[in-house]
């Protein structure tokens, strides 16, 4: 039995509900934000987890929360659902915590972890009781089912479920409720190549009708073909928030490596013209701010010789372990002395340091 | 798998919020659909129906032997409700912990708590989902086992029946008992959170805890403030003067000491179900 593929081969748009469309760009964009985070902070004894942690999720876009292992995304989700109180700060769900949402189900869908249920139940019987406490038609049960391809193995205990399995479960549990806002965390966790492709089309689907989704990981390789707009963390704290295509702006940012025997004279003609240019290993000059062929022909205007003219072209996965990789130094060095800078107050030490792109990290 | 429904119907609007009574409705499916419930359950009824006829029978064996000095006070009732007074208030302490602990250890509690994030509504719901199947279950029992018991006393023609003093008050009071050690498990586990831990409090509490008291010289002056003294007194329908029950409250009296010593564990417990991070 092929549970896994059961509902993949009817195409790669899972339309969860009845609600959106079917035509692409005529998704409706508000701009009000359905997740909105603000100074948010969790300490577990000396560690901070998160740290006066602000941002806005908006709906009709899949909206990655990007981090290293550690980072502390989970614990922003805990804290967003509840499940965590935080020392400071605030999350709200369309204007309310968590907690006060009328029909919880109804408004958000969240899926943690996948292996939280409790074995011994069937697929069945753990979305029904967990449909009953927001009173959910029991009907709605067999539908999520039938959405993740799971109705033939429906009155099997989930102990025996595979993760790929348990993964749909979760997902089917999220979407009881004909939610607006759905959150994932490392929902690509443990799967297999044709689970992973499922659940991004998936995303991207119910993004697509207009639904706010939050999902985490700590892969930018996953968030490339998913997200529409990122979220990064480190060390519990703000690192970037930005759209996906800014990202990958800044990350493939036309670098112009440039070998010449004249660099003074293009250096000048090039910040002349709007670049600029720093003298880079050997010699050379990285030229940022303009194309190839811009240099190409300043250097051919200014009559300078060039020996090498080489588009640099940064990965997002480079740019992204750039962007985190003093988070994760920092927490790796900082074993021994806890509880040391990077106070209240003071600039997070990823935008302060030098060299690193100017993304839209605190305001 | 060939057909699939690919448009589910946008669900109907509804007022109000979620709340107590589809909380409860869940945790009644929660406790259906898994196993462990019938076993804890068929075990309580299956010890002390078993151990209360055992005893019951093995009394009517000796009782031409018994020298009348020793037949009064000779409490029917109490001698065929023992088994579950005894060893079913140990079974019933793993289901109770069962209740909040097996969220905990598959992290179901997690999933529980985004479906339900209103904490208080989804502790008394569990409490008193298990505490509505725990009494009939328990009721099922004592009335079983009183039954038993009684014809297996018979022969001795001084077994009880209903209409007898005190004697549905003892078989409906130990049913009551029962279901308050449940609930006393139930209130423990939330402080607690592991289920090993907390049936060792419990068997410490009930079963361990009245032996030391014993040993001690002020026995007599504590033995009315322990949990486990409602079992006795309840379930008795001949109180006599003797130096323990001197000493001791009235059935109820006693019956109210350990539902008091309940209502404040469940409490201490729902303070820290609300306030602890899940």
């Amino acid at each position: 039995m092929d549970v896994w593929r059961a509902s993949a081969p009817e195409g790669a748009t899972p339309t969860p509900s009845a609600r959106g469309g079917e035509e692409e760009g005529t998704v409706p964009v508000s701009s009000n934000p359905m997740i909105e985070v603000r100074g948010l902070t969790k300490r577990y004894g000396e560690v901070t987890a998160v740290r006066d942690l602000s941002f806005d999720v908006l709906p009709g876009r899949v909206t990655g929360f990007l981090g290293p292992n550690g980072a502390g995304k989970t614990t922003t989700m805990r804290l967003i659902l509840g499940l965590a109180y935080p020392d400071a700060g605030t999350a709200r769900i369309d204007g309310k915590p968590y907690a006060s949402l009328a029909y919880p189900m109804r408004e958000v869908g969240a899926l943690l972890d996948a292996r939280a249920v409790h074995g011994g139940r069937s697929a069945y019987n753990h979305l029904l009781c967990l449909a009953q406490t927001n009173n959910l038609p029991r009907k709605r049960v067999g539908e999520v089912l039938e959405l993740v391809g799971l109705t033939e193995v429906a009155r099997r205990r989930t102990k025996g479920f595979s993760l790929g399995m348990a993964q749909r479960l979760g997902i089917a549990a999220t979407l009881l409720g004909d939610p607006a806002v759905l959150m994932f965390d490392e929902p690509i966790n443990g799967l297999d190549p044709e689970g992973i492709l499922w659940i991004r089309t998936f995303m991207k689907a119910l993004a697509a009708e207009g639904r706010t989704i939050f999902v985490s990981s700590h892969l930018m390789s996953e968030m490339q073909n998913t997200a529409d707009h990122l979220i990064v963390i480190g060390r519990g704290h703000l690192l970037a928030k930005c759209s996906m295509e800014e990202f990958i702006a800044r990350a493939s940012g036309q670098t112009v490596r440039v070998a010449t025997p004249q660099a003074d004279v293009l250096a000048k003609a090039v910040a002349e013209a709007g670049g600029s240019a720093v003298s880079g290993a050997g010699g050379t000059l990285v030229v940022s701010g303009l194309l190839a062929e811009q240099v190409g022909h300043i250097a051919f205007e200014h009559g300078v010789q060039l020996n090498e003219l080489t588009v640099v072209r940064a990965s997002l996965e480079a740019a992204f372990m750039e962007l985190t990789a003093d988070s994760v130094e920092y927490r790796a060095g900082a074993e021994g002395t806890q509880g040391q800078p990077a106070g209240p107050g003071q600039p997070p030490r990823e935008l302060a340091a030098p060299g690193r792109p100017g993304y839209d990290g605190r305001s | 798998m060939a057909t699939i429904t690919r448009q589910a119907p946008v669900l109907p609007a509804l007022s109000g919020r979620a709340g107590f009574g589809g909380t409860l409705r869940s945790e009644f499916t929660k406790i259906g659909s898994v196993r462990s419930t019938y076993q804890t359950l068929l075990v309580l009824f299956a010890v002390s129906v078993v151990i209360g006829a055992a005893i019951s029978a093995i009394s009517a064996n000796f009782w031409s032997n018994t020298p009348p000095a020793d037949r009064t006070p000779f409490d029917a009732t109490q001698l065929s409700l023992a088994g579950m007074l005894v060893l079913g208030q140990l079974v019933i302490v793993v289901p109770g912990a069962l209740a909040l602990t097996a969220e905990y250890s598959t992290g179901m509690i997690r999933t529980s708590l985004i479906a339900m994030p209103r904490r208080i509504v989804l502790y008394l719901a569990k409490a008193v989902a298990f505490a509505v199947v725990a009494l009939v279950v328990s009721l099922a029992t004592a009335f079983t086992a009183f039954f038993l018991g009684q014809s297996l006393l018979a022969s001795t023609h001084h077994s009880a029946t209903l209409a007898g003093p005190g004697v549905l008050r003892a078989v409906i009071g130990s049913a009551l008992y029962i279901t308050l050690c449940g609930l006393f498990s139930l209130g423990a586990a939330a402080i607690i959170r592991n289920t090993a831990a907390t049936i060792t409090a419990m068997i410490g509490l009930l079963f361990v805890l009245p032996v030391l008291v014993n040993l001690l010289p002020w026995r007599n002056d504590l033995v009315r403030w322990l949990p486990s003294s409602a079992a006795r007194a309840i379930s008795a329908t001949v109180w006599n003067s003797g130096p323990q029950n001197a000493h001791q409250f009235s059935p109820w009296g006693q019956f109210a000491v350990f539902a008091i010593c309940t209502a404040v564990l469940l409490v201490v417990g729902g303070i820290l179900f609300r306030k602890r991070d899940a």
